[in-house]
């Protein structure tokens, strides 16, 4: 996809985006871009939801139905726009500690209900906004500003958590991998029920420094050498993947889900009523 | 026509009403005494082709009747104290976004879990400031069954109109009690309804913070999603959603806010008032103390006093104008409700010691009783004498 081709998705006249030199949030945003492209979906078709967070600030460059909403509840408020108009393909874009830490509660209540949204984690595995304070997703031993001496506390997996929770699709890469995220966040765009992308992206301005993970280039690499596709880690001893990010589809099913259930019920109590 | 007598309990009146009005969302998380309201809209909702869910808790709640709203469906959320606490930052948002949306409070005795069942008047500050900065706010109180089932419809009326999330206030006592009443034929409310997104002229580029509307008087009304593709943010924005950092923009929003409920001042305050004529008294009360204020100016009356009453409806914006008019005319007021004198408050700001006033206060959890302003009132006779 190139530049003019993504611009008919983009609000041209807002950039440039706030984000940093280096950051992978415009990776992660053009990767979506290019789905909702590959998919031919119509603009006024698409509500996309953010919370609060440098990653969340993407909503205010895309061309469709867009809100920026509260630290931690973009989820919650994506919920009302599908139940309100089901006939729209509801996207939340989120960071790790919006969806993680803050709003962990209507993360794993979404994934119960087999929501029909489309969760993509912007994860850096830091507050960015702030000022790179450690999030849920901060490895242990990491640096952050709130954690000078080294992270003691131990970090949610997103996908291990959206997988218990219930969600119907769970996939994970990084913006090194483009192509692949691209794809992921296409299939989960097209499955019915709740999809969570868990987007490893890098934030270079804090992460990457406090960590000396590098600049944008840097983290990327890092990316490229720690990933491990999930259909080669099958029979590695767990020890081998400590420091590694396993990427791939963890989830894939057809499942009821809260929209479809909620019409049949709907049916049911007409039909019942008319009967009357 | 003919008209149906029923019988409701408060909390059901107003789900009912809220349908009539349109409401075709709810999401709650279920408290007491607000719950049967919930229970109401998960059985009547799904008839009339709505939709119900009940959240994980009330910031989700309350983030989910914003969105459902901005999506082009009329919401609708109830709570109580603990719950409406829980809603205060979205409530912002809602004020922020000018989003149409109406949150029930259903009070119990406070703060914190309190009294559950029992009745409480200690969230009209909350109400009025329970979010942080300044903002718009429209606050009404029913004070009987059939009351909570018209003024509903008037709170979902208000918010469109207004573009502001509604508080409705209530007691326990009223949501918990059964009253009966003719129940007024649908077609006797006049509802306010969204303008959908095909309705645009497919030249226009909606701005959704325009502050001079071609479509309606002064207030540009929120458009349902689709075709408009607009972007809301609790930022400080631009006519067209979008941030801006400047001040002076900033400062403009702000006005428009505290505006646009300012010049409707004639349209939104809503009061009741009793026996004003020859009135040397009055009585404040509102909600279910409204009630022992009738009983007590009766019983008052019958001892030769010449008291009258003013209910409000509109508890926020304040009744400033119909209560300084009142104060010019009658020589002392007893204000009545239930908590430390929030009301009361107010009502001194504006009275700055022109008449002499009396205040029947309660906080344990009981209804005031009429004797208690008798009393109230034969002190303030007595004062005057003096
Ligand atoms: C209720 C509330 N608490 C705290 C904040 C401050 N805050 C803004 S963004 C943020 C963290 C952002 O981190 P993340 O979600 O990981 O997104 P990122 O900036 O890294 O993309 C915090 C704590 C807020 N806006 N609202
Ligand atoms: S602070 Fe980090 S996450 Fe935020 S824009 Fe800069 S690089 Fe990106």
């Amino acid at each position: 996809m190139n530049r003019s081709e993504a611009s008919e998705y983009l609000r041209n006249n807002h950039m440039p985006t706030v984000w940093c030199p280096g950051c992978g949030n415009g990776i992660v945003l053009k990767a979506t871009v290019e789905a909702i492209k590959n998919l031919k979906y119509s603009k006024d078709d698409i509500a996309v939801v953010s919370g609060i967070g440098c990653s969340s600030r993407a909503t205010g460059y895309l061309d469709f139905n867009t809100m920026h909403t509260l630290h931690g509840r973009a989820i919650a408020f994506a919920t009302g726009v599908k139940l309100a108009r089901p006939d729209l393909k509801v996207i939340v874009m989120t960071g790790d500690g919006d969806s993680m830490a803050i709003g962990g509660n209507h993360f794993i209540h979404a994934c119960r209900r087999n929501m029909d949204l489309t969760v993509i984690i912007f994860n850096n595995n830091i507050y960015g906004m702030t000022g790179g304070q450690y999030s849920p997703l901060t490895p242990t031993g990491s640096y952050a500003t709130t954690s000078p001496y080294g992270n003691i506390e131990k970090p949610f997996d997103a996908v291990e958590l959206a997988k218990v929770s219930g969600a119907t699709y769970v996939a994970r890469a990084t913006s090194f991998h483009y192509n692949l995220l691209t794809k992921y966040i296409q299939k989960g765009l097209n499955h019915e029920g709740m999809s969570v992308i868990d987007a490893v992206t890098q934030c270079p301005t804090y992460y990457g420094r406090y960590n000396k993970v590098g600049t944008g280039p840097g983290m990327l690499q890092f990316f490229k050498e720690n990933s491990l596709l999930l259909s080669k880690v099958k029979d590695m001893p767990q020890e081998e993947l400590e420091e590694k990010i396993v990427i791939g589809e963890f989830v894939e099913m057809e499942k009821p889900g809260y929209v479809n259930e909620y019409a049949k019920l709907r049916k049911r109590v007409e039909a019942k009523s008319h009967a009357k | 026509m003919d008209k149906k007598f029923t019988i409701m309990q408060g909390d059901e009146a107003c789900a009912m009403g809220a349908i009539v009005a349109g409401c075709r969302f709810f999401a709650g998380y279920p408290i007491t005494p607000a719950t049967d309201i919930a229970e109401v809209m998960s059985s009547e909702l799904p008839k009339v082709g709505g939709t119900f869910i009940q959240m994980e808790d009330e910031l989700g709640s309350a983030a989910a009747i914003i969105g459902a709203s901005l999506a082009g469906v009329k919401s609708l959320t109830a709570t109580s104290g603990p719950g409406f606490s829980l809603m205060q930052e979205a409530f912002g948002y809602a004020s922020m976004t000018e989003t149409p949306t109406v949150f029930v409070d259903v009070q119990r005795g406070s703060p914190s879990t309190g009294l559950p069942t029992r009745p409480a008047q200690g969230d009209i500050m909350q109400a009025r400031w329970g979010t942080h900065g300044d903002h718009a706010v429209i606050a009404l109180y029913p004070s009987t069954v059939e009351e909570t089932y018209r003024y509903i419809v008037t709170a979902f009326n208000f918010a469109e109109l207004y573009r502001t999330p509604v508080v409705f206030l209530m007691d326990e006592t009223l949501g918990h009690m059964r009253e009966s009443f003719y129940l007024p034929h649908t077609d006797e409310f006049d509802t306010v309804e969204r303008i959908q997104t095909e309705d645009l002229k497919s030249e226009t580029v909606y701005q959704p913070f325009l502050e001079d509307s071609e479509l309606y008087d002064d207030i540009q009304p929120l458009v349902s999603m689709g075709r408009s593709r607009f972007h809301v943010s609790g930022l400080f924005h631009d006519e067209s959603g979008f941030p801006i950092g400047e001040s002076d923009l900033a400062s403009k929003l702000m006005k428009h806010f505290t505006n646009k409920i300012k010049l409707h001042l004639d349209d939104i305050l809503i009061y009741d008032t009793y026996m004003m004529d020859d009135a040397e008294y009055v009585i404040v009360a509102y909600g279910i103390t409204a009630r022992s204020a009738y009983r007590a100016m009766k019983l008052a009356r019958s001892n030769g006093i010449k008291v009258g009453m003013f209910k409000p409806i509109t508890i926020w914006p304040f009744p400033t104008i119909p209560l300084k008019k009142i104060l010019s005319k009658v020589s002392g007021i007893v204000v009545a409700e239930l908590n430390m004198g929030q009301f009361a408050h107010e009502m001194s700001r504006i009275n700055r010691n022109m008449v002499p006033m009396q205040t029947v206060l309660r906080e344990d959890g009981q209804l005031i009783q009429p004797f208690d302003i008798v009393d109230a009132l034969t002190k303030l006779e007595g004062e005057s004498e003096e």
